[in-house]
């Protein structure tokens, strides 16, 4: 058994720093390096373009990169894990063999996990008596299945461990938590049981820290955030990890940001709901329980972390299309420039209404007076603002309320208040509205399916 | 009694949960969590964001972080892809908590 493993983050989603990746293998030593690439909207997104062509429906930059990295990582030994493959893992991983034949590597093995998208088997699974009503709302999926874009299933770090001791380079999986990609290599490597919660919640922290990027070495840091060194160069966290599931998060020397106490707390406290209730498809853990210590020299310890048995349920993620949006802005200059935005909110309204357009919601923001901080923005004199942007965006369930929407915005250059500028790009066009469905899904009715593909 | 400015003795970070918005507020140092502990209430917080949450707001300590953590309901729009604030995923929020100014006992 290893006696430390170090897991670097390359990725906090699908859009972070392109090279953060190529870093991570080469600046310094890692065994593993894992990358979050699905946001909750991006499963509908890679649906849609697989509906439209069946090899596609994952992250195009997984091939990309692994022409960039690959040979490094399978000199170093260093493993990667990716939850990259959205809806289509198969064509990621067959896409990534073709690079790395491109590459004439000899030998590669890529584990992908399926079984999380419960699309085609929704049917089914609502004749069983589980209509997967919204966490939120508690309504049943029926009210939406017909404008259902995708359904998957988080998976957590167990289908992955399965693919690594299958002997797997690379895994390349669909819905899987971001917790999870973090959490695998530790039960792989040091051997850990199902049921040791208290290590399967130190290396679910671990993944929290780990999932967004550089959030948690000096990114986005809201303390003393102008102290933070060479952030142009920002170095992408990781975990060194011993047996015992102590935790040191830190960077590779010599790179940029700052990993300290409080860069680490910010990321911790980032999007959790009851800190005691963190729950996972692996475990819950309790973040209540984690102590810090900051040892210095961008080195932060973990420690102390207490978990329990995972719930019966897996979290399911659906997406549905909910009718169309579109987004106008205008720019107003000194003198009255706050006046002016509004004046010209005002008659865009007024036209909107005299068109007998139908909007589910309209929504005015000044941006560089209160886009940010709504009713809590301290009121500005106006010859104090130097400019606003007038933000106007619309939903409706009628595209062609939306669409003659984007239609009225430039027409206010010349026929509203003056010194307005800023219309590039054209017209706003409607885009689809993908709404969010939430629901749990008893485990017993679904099973990851792990498959090895090699060179 | 006296004044304190919350961001002098606090940082944070905040982000979407659907159409909740989540706060992370960290003090400083014990005595900051001592002070944010004992005068920042969920009911002042839902105060604070009059018009903005709609919802209610609960409150979660992590003492060993020295940290709160706010979940606030009903209060990004729709939240995600519906909503159409231009930070529809609240993440000027924790700074706009940070306005905050806290009356404490001497």
């Amino acid at each position: 058994m290893k006696k430390k493993i170090r897991i670097a983050s390359g990725q906090g989603f699908w859009g972070d720093l392109i090279d953060a990746p190529y870093h991570q293998v080469t600046k310094g030593d890692i065994d593993y390096l894992v990358m979050d690439y699905l946001a909750e909207v991006t499963m509908s997104i890679l649906q849609k373009q697989k509906n439209k062509n069946p090899n596609l429906g994952y992250a195009k930059d997984i091939p990309e990169l692994l022409r960039k990295i690959l040979p490094i990582a399978n000199s170093k030994g260093i493993k990667i894990i990716t939850n990259g493959g959205g809806v289509n893992p198969q064509a990621c991983a067959e896409a990534c063999l073709k690079v790395a034949r491109e590459l004439n590597i000899k030998s590669l093995k890529i584990g992908i996990i399926i079984g999380d998208n419960i699309k085609d088997n929704l049917d089914e699974i609502i004749a069983s008596g589980y209509d997967l009503k919204n966490m939120d709302t508690g309504e049943s999926i029926k009210k939406i299945k017909d404008k259902l874009l995708s359904a998957n299933v988080y998976f957590g770090a167990f289908p992955i461990v399965e693919a690594l001791q299958g002997g797997a380079d690379i895994v390349i999986t669909g819905r899987t938590t971001d917790t999870g990609l973090t959490l695998a290599p530790m039960i792989h490597e040091f051997g850990w049981f199902e049921n040791q919660y208290d290590l399967l919640a130190a290396g679910t922290v671990a993944g929290h820290v780990l999932e967004c990027g550089a959030q948690a070495s000096g990114g986005n840091f809201l303390g003393d955030w102008k102290s933070i060194r060479n952030m142009s160069e920002i170095g992408f966290p990781i975990a060194e990890v011993l047996p015992n599931g102590e935790i040191i998060i830190t960077k590779h020397s010599g790179t940029g940001g700052r990993v300290s106490f409080d860069t680490v707390a910010e990321q911790l406290v980032y999007e959790i709901g009851n800190p005691k209730e963190y729950i996972t498809p692996d475990c819950v853990a309790d973040f209540t329980s984690i102590k810090l210590q900051d040892l210095g020299k961008d080195r932060v310890k973990v420690y102390d972390i207490k978990g329990r048995e995972a719930t019966n349920f897996y979290k399911v993620s659906c997406s549905y299309s909910d009718g169309y949006s579109a987004v106008g802005t205008l720019t107003y200059s000194w003198p009255e420039a706050l006046t002016k935005a509004k004046y010209g909110d005002k008659i865009l309204r007024q036209r909107l209404k005299n068109l007998n357009l139908r909007f589910d919601e309209i929504r005015t923001e000044f941006v560089g007076y209160n886009a940010c901080h709504e009713t809590l923005s301290p009121q500005l004199s106006e010859d104090k603002i130097n400019e606003i942007m007038l933000r106007v965006a619309v939903r409706s369930h009628d595209y062609d309320s939306v669409e003659r929407f984007g239609k009225e915005i430039a027409p206010l250059i010349l026929t509203g208040p003056p010194s307005v500028t800023g219309f590039a790009g054209g017209r706003p066009k409607p885009n689809e509205v993908v709404a969010y469905w939430p629901a749990l899904i008893p485990k017993k009715l679904v099973t990851p399916k792990v498959e090895i593909l090699e060179i | 009694m006296k004044k304190i400015k919350l961001i002098k003795i606090a940082h944070g970070r905040s982000g979407d949960k659907g159409n909740a918005a989540n706060i992370g507020i960290i003090a400083y140092d014990e005595k900051g969590y001592t002070i944010i502990k004992k005068y920042l209430t969920a009911q002042k917080v839902k105060k604070h964001f009059k018009g903005i949450c709609l919802g209610k707001v609960e409150r979660f300590e992590l003492p060993n972080i020295r940290a709160l953590n706010f979940l606030l309901h009903d209060t990004l729009g729709g939240g995600g892809t519906v909503s159409l604030k231009h930070d529809a995923q609240g993440k000027t929020l924790a700074a706009a908590l940070l306005r905050m100014e806290l009356e404490i006992k001497d």
